[in-house]
Order: structure tokens, then sequence, then C-alpha cells
């Protein structure tokens, strides 16, 4: 999924302080499996924000929708009888969602209420880590399912550099030396020899480094 | 010989090759390169200028190579991953080999988090076994690493790291044979203080014949201080200082502690040159260049042969 | 200035502090009148958003009692609810309203004297505080209005 984490409220409230009447807008999609931006936590920006205003003698009406996709035209589409009453709109969806709303809605102002954060899987309850950079060429059949370009620091795609120590990395405690995991993964697959194998230097043209991509599939597009 | 560098010819004729370490300046100071490098001049065979090391901001590997060149010295040009992407490090190599540079070392380079740009972008556009096959590649196909034919291919004497102390350590041998596989021709290791380890280690490489198909240059670091040895052993991610050698340091009184680093270095020094398959070593005596002399003499690696 | 009698919402957990305080009742114990209880099956289920909602509507305090650390009857309702009082006292401090308006307190049925001394300290600590900034904030919006 793509998770996200909200914005510090200062943020937030300096973005619409002008505001009288906002549209709060969640998702039902990545944002709500990582408790950042669905219906529960629209709700609770709602009350933090309405607080804020009140306590400063303003008064601030919002209005909460969470929608089921908001990277889809279709459910933005939802939004359009009530956002000739509001003065802007902020956006608990992902980046994808924000845009969405944006080039829907021409001449009202669309704020993010939260950092788009990576995508990853859950750890635990109330936890998600980084998995997948969305390179555009996977090469996890290489590398025992485990991503070096992910969840190595350096993203070394030919094993751990000089800074890997019991299984952690350099950079942090936190995070685990991804060459140590695909190496004992491969130790328990029987495949400690395709270690060896060079692993080439990457096309990066299918990243972000090719310009902004897109995906057409002829038989489905119209 | 595949290059002019006088590293390859030492190690080629035989001779134990010594290396040295100079960190550049952070700022325009010319003079500060040269004070450094004097100091090791007829003592070492080559000069390795770092590269923005510990993700510091400094004069570039290239220019304070330049500079050593000026005063007839050669330079070891340290390249970094972390810096550059594909297109920038073959501009440079290009550039430094036609000021006569001829010889780099490798790396990836130490992560960002730990210098004074914490909030740079990393490149690592290569992997450090990847900028290896590039610089390969530019030597002795005459080919840029997008196919394109080089008019002047740049003739690098290429080297690279290694690590025998980091984790996991079943894998460090296997590290150095893709390097070696890739095209290093020789081969600096991380400053050894645990020599036991490091023997076990070269056992691996020679089981291997490693040592056969590069030139393995030990590294090596005179420690100044218990201070220093306490913050090696503690805070230098992948290094591996024993306690004794802690111990022996604080056991020494504080005036004579630099004198007993010095020691430490020599005795290390003679047990790697024992080991089969060890072709030289890298002394890198940081911010301390002026005790490289003495520990050359006492290891016996003086003179410097002429070749 | 007239008395502030600040009010407080607090959510008792069916299994004990709601007991505890039924029991302050039938000791006789004095406990103050400004305490509001709002029966809960478990500390565990007040979420969020009811701590907000209670602070919002213009409660000037609010308890979430829950049982003792470890005799959740529900296992573990009671140190979710810990949790979750540390993340809403959080998002108060990010909108300048005192954490001290929300706390977690713990207690078995049988403690009914200590809801009592509960009940009446935390009194005091709001009362000490003054109103709730919302609430009166919005008292003031009220009373203008009427003017208007």
């Amino acid at each position: 999924m793509i998770t996200a984490e909200r914005k510090p409220l200062a943020e937030i409230i300096d973005s619409i302080d002008d505001c009288r009447r906002i549209l709060l807008v969640g998702c039902n999609e990545c944002v709500t499996v990582c408790s950042a931006g669905g219906r529960k936590e629209v709700a609770m920006l709602a009350s933090a924000l309405q607080m804020d205003f009140m306590k400063r003698g303003k008064t601030l009406d919002v209005r909460e929708m969470t929608l089921e996709r908001q990277c889809d035209p279709e459910y933005v589409e939802q939004l359009a009888p009530y956002i000739g009453q509001v003065d802007a709109v902020v956006s608990m969806a992902c980046g994808c969602g924000v845009q969405e709303v944006a080039k829907r809605f021409r001449d009202k102002r669309v704020f993010p209420a939260v950092n788009t954060k990576f995508m990853g899987a859950s750890e635990g309850p109330g936890i998600w880590a980084e998995r997948c950079h969305g390179c555009g060429n996977c090469l996890l059949g290489l590398t025992g399912g485990i991503c070096p370009i992910a969840r190595c620091s350096k993203r070394l795609l030919n094993g751990p550099c000089g800074g890997s120590s019991h299984g952690k990395c350099e950079v942090s405690d936190e995070i685990d030396c991804v060459w140590q995991l695909i190496w004992d993964r491969l130790k328990e697959l029987g495949q400690e020899d395709r270690y060896e194998e060079i692993i080439e230097a990457k096309d990066w043209s299918t990243e972000r480094a090719g310009g902004p991509r897109k995906i057409v599939r002829e038989d489905l597009a119209q | 010989m595949m290059t002019e560098s006088v590293l390859e010819k030492v190690m080629k004729a035989g001779h134990i090759a010594v290396t040295g370490e100079c960190g550049p300046p952070r700022g325009a100071m010319p003079e500060k390169v040269k004070e450094k490098a004097e100091l090791l001049r007829g003592y070492v065979d080559a000069v390795n200028i770092t590269d923005n090391q510990t993700a510091m901001v400094r004069m570039s590997s290239f220019a304070a190579s330049m500079i050593l060149k000026q005063i007839n010295m050669n330079p070891v040009l340290q390249m970094v991953c972390r810096d550059r992407n594909r297109l920038a490090m073959q501009a440079d190599i290009i550039g430094a080999y036609s000021h006569g540079i001829n010889t780099m070392l490798c790396l990836t380079g130490d992560h960002m988090k730990f210098g004074d740009h914490p909030m740079a972008s990393g490149v690592f556009d290569l992997d450090s076994i990847q900028m290896i096959q590039m610089v390969r590649k530019m030597r002795d196909e005459g080919k840029f690493f997008g196919g394109a034919e080089i008019k002047g291919a740049p003739k690098m004497f290429i080297g690279a790291a290694a690590n025998p102390f980091a984790d996991p350590f079943e894998l460090r041998v296997a590290r150095l044979a893709k390097k070696v596989r890739a095209g290093a021709d020789f081969i600096q290791t991380q400053c050894i203080f645990n020599v036991d380890k490091f023997e076990q280690w070269m056992k691996g490489v020679r089981e291997r014949g490693l040592h056969k198909e590069t030139y393995i240059m030990a590294g090596i670091t005179p420690m100044k201080s218990v201070g220093a040895a306490r913050y090696m052993k503690n805070k230098v991610p992948g290094m591996d200082v024993p306690s004794e050698l802690v111990d022996r340091m604080a056991k020494t009184p504080k005036e004579k502690q630099a004198q007993e680093g010095i020691d430490i270095c020599v005795e290390t020094i003679k047990r790697v040159l024992d080991i089969e398959g060890v072709a030289g070593v890298h002394i890198m005596a940081i911010e301390w260049e002026s005790a490289v002399p003495e520990i050359v003499e006492r290891s016996g690696l003086y003179p410097r042969p002429q070749v | 200035m007239e008395t502030f009698e600040p009010v407080i919402v607090a959510f008792c957990c069916h299994y004990c502090a709601y007991t505890a305080a039924d029991m302050a009742g039938t000791m006789r114990l004095n406990y103050p009148t400004n305490v509001k209880i709002v029966r809960v099956p478990c500390s565990g289920k007040v979420d969020t958003i009811h701590m907000m909602k209670a602070l919002e509507k213009g409660a000037d305090g609010v308890l979430v009692a829950g049982c003792l650390d470890g005799d959740c009857h529900f296992k573990n309702g009671n140190t979710k609810a810990t949790k979750r009082v540390a993340f809403v006292q959080k998002l108060l401090e990010e909108i300048g309203i005192e954490p001290q308006r929300l706390a977690m307190v713990t207690m078995s049925a049988g403690m009914g004297p200590r809801f009592a001394k509960i009940a009446t300290e935390f009194t005091e600590e709001i009362r000490k505080l003054g109103p709730n900034p919302v609430g009166a904030a919005k008292q003031a919006q009220a009373a203008a209005d009427k003017v208007a």
C-alpha cells in the first residue's frame, strides 16, 4: 500500500487559516489501512481543527467526506455537489488523491493534510515499513524476494557495504541490513551461489529518471 | 603493464607496496594539500586522495589529486557512488586521466547521514562493483558505459575496498571475488586491528586464489590516543578494534600513547606482511601524516623502490 | 467572578470504575457532582474521537477510567486506552489545549474510596486550569449571538 502520515497540525491550520468552510476529504484505500487518512482520521482532524478555530474565537465549518478512492475521477466527482459551499478542500489522501481533486475542481484551493511516504507493508499493528521503490523493472527474482533498491540505504545491488553490523544498517539500528536478509534467504533456499552473480548496472530510465511514467493498456483504454 | 601507474609497477615488480592517505581540506587551501603530501614524500608509492570522506564537503579528490601531480607525487583518485551518477563519474575519470592521474579507488561512500549535509540526496546510480566494471570497460574496451567508443580511453589502474570485519563475515570473501571479477586490480582493506580475523579472511581469499588475481593491500591506521581507539571501536561502523588494544592504550601514560599507537601499528604491519597474499600496506594516518615516515622506516619498508 | 464549576466527563469501565463509583455512592463518600459518568463496556471501547468530541462539545476535563494493569476483563482494553489517551494528549498539545484536561486512571471494582479521591482531585486540577478554552469561546459566541 501507499503509506502516509498526518502533517503537523500547525502546518494544516496555517494553510486554511483564512477559510470559514472546508471540505475535509479522506480516502478508503491505502491511507485508511495505514491509519493516516480514513474516515476515523478525518473525524479526528475535523474535531481538532474546529477546536483550534473555536479556541481562537473563530468558526470553521467542516464537511467530512471519505471517498472510496480519491485517485479515481469517478469517486472524486462525488464532491461536486458540495464544492461550491466551501472555501477550500483539505485532502487526507496520498498525493495522487490530492492531485485528482485539484484537477477536477480547477477554481478551488486544495491542501494536503498528510505527507505521502512510501510503498510499504505492515510489520505489525501500527508499524509500516518501506518495501518497494517502484523502479519499473523488478529484480526480486534475483535477490531472494527481498528488494535491495527499496531497502538498502545506498540501494546497493551487489552485496552489503562495509557498514553492515550484526544484521543492522550503519544508518540506524532500526534498519535491517537488507543484504543480511537477502543472504539469509539465499541460504534458506540453498542458492548461495546466486550471490556471486554480478547484478549489472540498473537501467534507471524505467524509474523516475525516465520522466513521469504512464501505463497504457490498449485493450482497456478508450 | 596495463597502465602507467607507479603503484602497479611497484607491485608487478614484486615489491611490497606502500600507500598513504591525504584528506583534502574543507576550503580553498591548496597549500594544506601540499603540506600533508610533503610529509609522505619518499615514504609511500602513492597517496590516496579521499572523496568527501565521511560525507563531509571537502576540496574535490580530482582537484587535490592534481595538486599532487603538480608537485610530482602519485595520487590515487578516490571516487564514491554517493555523489556522482555515471555521467559525472566518466567525465571526471577522463578529466583526471588527461592530467596524468592513472590510479583510482572505486568506493560506495559513507552515507550522507554521517556528514554535514544529511539533507542531501544520495546518488547511488551505480554501486562500487558496477563502477569497477565501468572503469574497466573504459580502459580495456575503450568504450563508455553506454557503449559508445571513447577516443583516448583512460587507462586507470583500478582499486577497490574490502572490509573483512563487516557482517555477514561469510559473505566477505565472496564480495571480494565479485570485485575482482568486476575488474579490481588492487584492493585496499579497512583498517586492520584484529589481525586474527584478517588472517582468517585471507585464508578464505587464498582458498579461492583471489590473491593471485588482485593485489591485496592491508589497511593500517595508527591510533593517537586511547580516546581515538575507543572512538573507532564503538562509533565507526564496520571497525573491529579488539579490547586488548584499547586496554593496552589505556594502560599507557597519556604522553606516551601516541608512541604506543605507532608501536602497535608497526607490529601490525609486520604481522600482516607475514601473511601469504598480502602485497602491500595502505597507511591511513588520518590527520597524523607526520607519523608515516617512522612507521614505514621501522617496518623495514624504507627506502621505497624506484621503478 | 463567580466560582468556576468544571464539567468533567468520566468514561467508566463497567467492570471496575463504574462499579467503584457506585460503591462510592453507597458508602456515602462525597465526590463532586461535576463528574458526569458515561458507562462503557471496557475502557478499550473508548475511541480517540469520543475523547475529542467530549472536549469539543465543551467538557473541561475528560477521564478514562479502566481496570488495574493486567486486570482487564477483555485482556488488554485498558492498555489500549492508555495509548489512545497519550495519542490524544499529543494532539491536544498541538492545538494548544492543556493535555492535562485528559487523563487515564485505573482502579478495581472494590475501590470506591479511590474513585471518590480521583474524582475530587481531578475536578480540583481542572478547576485550577480554568474553563476549556473551546467551551469558553463557544459561550462567548452564544452570548454575542443573543445580543445580536
